[in-house]
Parts: structure tokens; C-alpha cells; sequence
């Protein structure tokens, strides 16, 4: 049996993990991985809570937030290759075009 | 036993996600993102859930990861491949990320909520049955806003990457 702060740290580290990626990277590839990142440590938070109250509930999140997340890749990578086909660019920073 | 297999299965996961962060190519990336994915499906499996560990590997390593490989092989990465990486560049955001970690890690390890208490037993019986028949009485609309969601994303997607607008 897994006590519960060792997946909340599992939760943590991959948390921070992909922060720092979204962060510190500048190539808009990597950005999105590490969002990917970020959902999955979320539901590793939300499994262990349901495991350790013996509630379905955990399980039921997980899925909702796996769904979004591949709506989300989807719609994220259609807009990455219209991105690509008009300025021709990976670097977050050279995509200054909604500043206004 | 189990918990060395966790702590196994944790330490990979961690340094397949520090793989992801620090590598130069995106492809490598990619890879390694799926080698976490897999980790964390294991994860899952000693949580309890095994039907989540399937539809784990089924969503994040079948399809989106071909997907992500498939549009860094339609795309030129080899500029993004040439720039250099370093962690120290962005000295505010480090500074915040240690911040954040230090602060999340000290409040988990403060409090006895998360070690004192003990699991609640569980009450045995067919777990994945249970877990269909919650998802399809009690969050059937969840549900059905969650597909209607993926239909929109896909008409989304399909007309984002297309090469003549309207």
C-alpha cells in the first residue's frame, strides 16, 4: 500500500517539472509536451485522493480531463500548423500578433 | 513490495519529464514524453485504477503522441533545433518555479493530514463496473458535454489546418 504524500509528491515534482517547461522553453513544441505534463500530474492528484477515500469520483475527473486535454491538443495543433504555414516560426516569443 | 515498484516507476517518470524539459529536439522530446506516459499509466495500475492505466495508454501514447510526431515531421524544426537552452535564462521564472515547489512540498510534508490519517477501507466488488455505471447515472451529462466538446475540437482542428480559408 502507497502511502498518500508519495503520489502527492509524484503530483508535485511532475507539477514543477512541467511549469518549468512551459516557463522556460521557447520553442512552442515543447511548450505544449509540457502542458501534457501538467494534466497528467493533475491526475495522478486526483487518483490517489479517489483511491484513498475509496471514492469513484477521483476516476471520473481523470477521464473529463483526459477528453479535454485531447480536444485541446487537437485544436492546439491545427492552429500550430496554420501558425507555421503563415510566419514560419517555433519561438513563442515571435508570435506577437493579438498584443494589440 | 509494491511501494518499491512505485518508487521505481516514480523516479523513471520524474527523469523521463526532465528529459522532456532539458532535451534540444523536439522528436527527443516527443520520445520522452511517451516513455513518462507509460510510467505514469504504471502509476495508475498500483492507484487502483486500471481502467484509467488503459485509456492512459490508449489517448496520450496511441493518439496524441502520433499526433505530435506526426506535425514535428510536417513542420522544419531544424531552426528550432539549432538554439541553445539554457535553465538559468530566465531568472524570474526559475525563481518562482523553486519558490512554488519549495512552498508545495513544504505544506504536504507540514501537514498531518496527508500521513496521519489511514485509508478508508475499501469496500471490495467489481471496481471498473462500478465506475461505468457511476459515469453513466450520475455524470451522464459531464459526459455528453465532453463529446460534444471532442466534435467541436475536431471540426476546429480540421478547419485550422486547412490551406484555403472558407
Amino acid at each position: 500500500m502507497v502511502p498518500l504524500w508519495w503520489s502527492i509528491l509524484l503530483g508535485v515534482a511532475l507539477f514543477v517539472i512541467g511549469a518549468a517547461g512551459v516557463l522556460l522553453r521557447r520553442n512552442i513544441l515543447i511548450v505544449l509536451m509540457s502542458l501534457e505534463l501538467l494534466l497528467n500530474s493533475v491526475n495522478i492528484n486526483f487518483i490517489a485522493f479517489g483511491q484513498h477515500y475509496d471514492d469513484f469520483r477521483g476516476q471520473i475527473f481523470a477521464i473529463f480531463v483526459i477528453a479535454i486535454t485531447a480536444a485541446e491538443v487537437a485544436v492546439a495543433l491545427g492552429i500550430l500548423v496554420a501558425l507555421v504555414r503563415n510566419k514560419s516560426t517555433l519561438r513563442v516569443d515571435d508570435v506577437t500578433t493579438m498584443k494589440g | 513490495m509494491g511501494q518499491g515498484f512505485f518508487l521505481l516507476f516514480a523516479t523513471g517518470s520524474v527523469v523521463t519529464a526532465l528529459m522532456l524539459v532539458l532535451a534540444r529536439n523536439p522528436v527527443h522530446s516527443a520520445l520522452a514524453l511517451m516513455a513518462c506516459f507509460l510510467q505514469v499509466s504504471a502509476i495508475f495500475v498500483m492507484l487502483g485504477a486500471p481502467l484509467l492505466a488503459v485509456i492512459q495508454i490508449f489517448v496520450y501514447v496511441g493518439a496524441i503522441m502520433v499526433l505530435f510526431l506526426f506535425v514535428i515531421m510536417m513542420i522544419d524544426v531544424r531552426e528550432a533545433v539549432l538554439q541553445r537552452f539554457m535553465p538559468g535564462g530566465n531568472l524570474p521564472a526559475l525563481a518562482l518555479l523553486i519558490l512554488l515547489g519549495v512552498e508545495m512540498i513544504v505544506l504536504v510534508l507540514w501537514s498531518d493530514r496527508f500521513a496521519g490519517t489511514p485509508p478508508v477501507a475499501s469496500r471490495g466488488g467489481d471496481k471498473v463496473r462500478e465506475l461505468g455505471t457511476t459515469l453513466f447515472s450520475d455524470y451522464l451529462l459531464p459526459f455528453e458535454v465532453a463529446s460534444v466538446i471532442l466534435l467541436a475540437a475536431l471540426v476546429g482542428a480540421i478547419v485550422l489546418a486547412r490551406k484555403e480559408p472558407g
